[in-house]
């Protein structure tokens, strides 16, 4: 177990490595934040010396050291903007995204399970049929997209008109069919510190509100794909000998279909679900776009916009760690789902 | 056609169909039988014969999209195959039980020995997980499993294929069932766990007044398990009586096919015997004797083809403790007096 962590620990550093060269390979390539820092009229000289100030001319190679240096007492420097470390601002701007990506994946899960279960105990019912069929214009529909349309039915709302009025039946319809909007659609609203640094939006009902549209067009992207593949697995298991034992033993149904089916099928879930966390901090970029949710995204592409070269590699190393984290802790999950699997220090 | 109105379980005409989009599979075709509390019942034939089929609807846990056609299965005179899904649920596990083939296929992998047994003993009794883990650690003993407190916190994967089928058996045992239906219970196990298993099922089943179904395709383990034995060929029961009687004096020509084929019946360096030609599939299974395109004795011993075999399925006859569906043999019991006049 420990030999496990201190290979994953190696393992670990050797990505983080990789991802600060990358990020240290696009400083040079991203444009001049000299420029961007001084405007069109500064004088050669004034540009000199902080070309100087800021290390830029010193050879490739050294200037690598220097922020690996740096990188390992975590600090990545003064963002060129904010003229703050870039790693605090970050700390800033991630909570509000990390509590969008909880919220998605435990809206992915909780429906998820039951989606899946269902579709795969009644494939012939017209739900599983209707649900896989969703789930298909679910996996094609691109994020901002979704994004959009909820916006447009649950913040300005719509009005149907498409049946006749004059009629009963019609102007039920339009009834029915139409929406009141009014959900917030831009921002976090006004989140509530707790912790010094941590704002946050679970804290307050007005906060929950601001979370739920961002956080289920972000769910949206995950759940066809997690509601097909534990349909899926669940058909091959609901086919194998000891769900059959479990019935002729008297087992209650819901015992077999929660406990001894689902519990099979959690693996490439689990697995699944590590890569696409990783995923969904992409994604996020796009959704905190449409909603202009002032998150670590949001941030990331402003920063992209003004060559913010410290603030770039700082949130591609966090976003490394993140992912490093998350897939430690896919495979500690392993084991506590699947007996059969022990970690150990030796490689497999 | 009842033979003792006591009969704990009594299976008549039964008729288990599977259709499918090319053509129906009969897996069972009018088959009768009745086991008495207590009795070792086994139930032999080739793979393909219907046997696990039969096994499964007995508990209505047919995989689809089978079911049962026609026919009755009477346990304690109560007729079963018209129970709701819920009412035949408290019957599983609880008055009967089921050994699956491979033991370590049907434990779950992912829950431990401990787990499914409590759950198994809560499904059917009210009682607390302190009082059932003792039930457990029980039933563990009688089957010779040995430190059983520390086998109920193991997963399967962590015991050997013959203690888990020992665990499989206790489970079976757990709610002290009337019957158990045990669907070849040692063929997954090697040589020599078998003959303990063996030894086991037999002596736990005396001990506790448990009627058992045992399904083999080894005549050894029926002979050495069961008090009486069907054959069964093509869905249907081909021979029945007292095992003994089977093994040693088998009428029906499949029978004598079966135990010709033995090992043991073979002599040394002389090649093994086989019944030429194969099962058929259920779906196409040949008219009149469903045995006859295999069988010897489709021919008169004056070379004519004997017309009734192709055309009727032969009616079971007695023939001594036993009842044999053939003609020949139907032939031979008429004329049988007259021949030992003659010598």
């Amino acid at each position: 177990m420990i030999m496990f962590l201190i290979r994953r620990l190696c393992q670990a550093m050797m990505v983080m490595f990789v991802i600060s060269v990358i990020g240290f390979t696009l400083q040079s390539s991203l444009g001049d934040p000299v420029r961007q820092l001084l405007g069109q009229a500064a004088t050669d000289a004034d540009i000199m010396a902080l070309r100087q100030s800021l290390g830029l001319n010193d050879p490739l190679w050294l200037q690598y050291l220097h922020f690996a240096g740096n990188a390992l007492r975590l600090d990545f420097g003064n963002s060129y903007f904010f003229h703050e470390p870039a790693l605090e601002v970050i700390a800033r701007y991630l909570p509000a995204t990390l509590e969008l990506i909880a919220t998605s994946a435990v809206i992915t899960l909780l429906l998820a399970a039951p989606m899946g279960v269902y579709c795969a105990i009644r494939p012939r019912s017209w739900l599983s049929r209707t649900l896989m069929g969703l789930s298909v214009v679910g996996i094609s529909v691109p994020v901002f997209l979704t994004a959009m349309v909820l916006i447009q039915l649950f913040s300005i709302g719509i009005d149907v008109t498409l049946f006749p009025e004059g009629t009963g039946w019609g102007s039920w319809l339009n009834q029915a069919l139409s929406t009141q909007g009014g959900m917030p659609a831009y921002g976090r609203g006004s989140p509530v510190h707790v912790w010094g640094v941590w704002s946050t939006n679970f804290a307050s009902w007005r906060g929950w509100l601001y979370l739920l549209l961002p956080a289920l067009s972000l769910a949206f992207v995950m759940l066809p794909l997690f509601v097909r593949l534990i349909r899926a697995e669940m058909l091959e298991v609901l086919e194998s000998d000891y769900v059959r034992y479990a019935r002729a033993r008297g087992i209650r149904p819901s015992r077999i279909y929660f406990l001894h089916a689902l519990k099979n099928t959690l693996l490439p879930v689990i697995t699944l679900g590590g890569v696409q966390i990783g995923t969904l901090a992409a994604y996020t970029l796009l959704t905190e776009t449409v909603f202009q949710w002032p998150g670590a995204g949001l941030m990331f592409l402003d920063a992209i916009e003004r060559a913010d070269m410290p603030l770039i590699v700082a949130y591609l190393m966090v976003i490394g760690a993140i992912f490093v984290v998350i897939n430690t802790l896919v495979d500690l999950l392993y084991r506590v789902l699947n007996p059969r699997i022990t970690i150990s220090g030796r490689p497999a | 056609m009842r033979a003792n109105p006591m009969a704990l379980l009594e299976v008549e005409h039964l008729d288990v169909r599977f259709p499918l989009r090319r053509g129906e599979i009969r897996a069972v075709r009018d088959l009768s039988f009745s086991l008495q509390r207590g009795e070792r019942l086994g139930i032999v034939g080739e793979s393909g014969a219907g046997k696990s089929v039969l096994a499964f609807s007995l508990l209505k846990l047919l995989s689809r999209p089978g079911r049962i056609v026609a026919g009755t299965v009477r346990f304690e005179g109560r007729e079963l195959t018209s129970l709701s899904e819920r009412q035949f649920r408290r019957l599983r596990g609880n008055r009967l039980a089921m050994i699956f083939q491979d033991p370590l296929t049907t434990l779950n992998p992912v829950l431990t020995i401990g787990q499914q047994m409590i759950e198994s003993l809560k499904a059917h009794r009210r009682l607390s997980t302190r009082r059932a883990r003792i039930v457990a650690i029980d039933k563990l003993r009688q089957v010779q499993v040995s430190s059983p407190e520390r086998r109920l916190e193991q997963y399967p994967h962590q015991l050997s294929g013959g203690l888990c089928q020992r665990v499989v058996i206790a489970i079976a045992l757990l709610l002290e069932p009337d019957i158990i239906i045990a669907d070849e219970p040692t063929t997954a196990l090697d040589v020599t766990i078998q003959a303990e298993i063996i030894t086991l099922l037999k002596r736990l089943c005396d001990e506790h007044d448990v009627g058992l179904i045992v399904i083999s395709h080894d005549l050894g383990v029926i002979g050495q398990l069961t008090q009486r034995t069907l054959v069964m060929y093509a869905g249907r029961i081909v021979e029945q009586g007292p095992t003994r009687e089977i093994i040693n004096d088998a009428q029906h020509p499949y029978t004598q096919g079966l135990i010709n084929a033995l090992p043991q019946m073979t002599l040394p360096r002389q090649r093994l015997h086989q019944i030429p030609g194969s099962m058929p599939t259920l779906s196409e299974v040949p008219s009149g004797c469903a045995f006859h395109p295999r069988c010897a004795y489709r021919i008169t011993p004056e070379g004519l083809p004997r017309r009734d075999c192709i055309e009727n399925v032969p009616e079971p006859v007695r023939s001594g403790e036993c009842q044999v569906a053939c003609h020949w043999v139907a032939e031979l019991i008429a004329r049988g007096p007259a021949e030992e006049r003659a010598t």
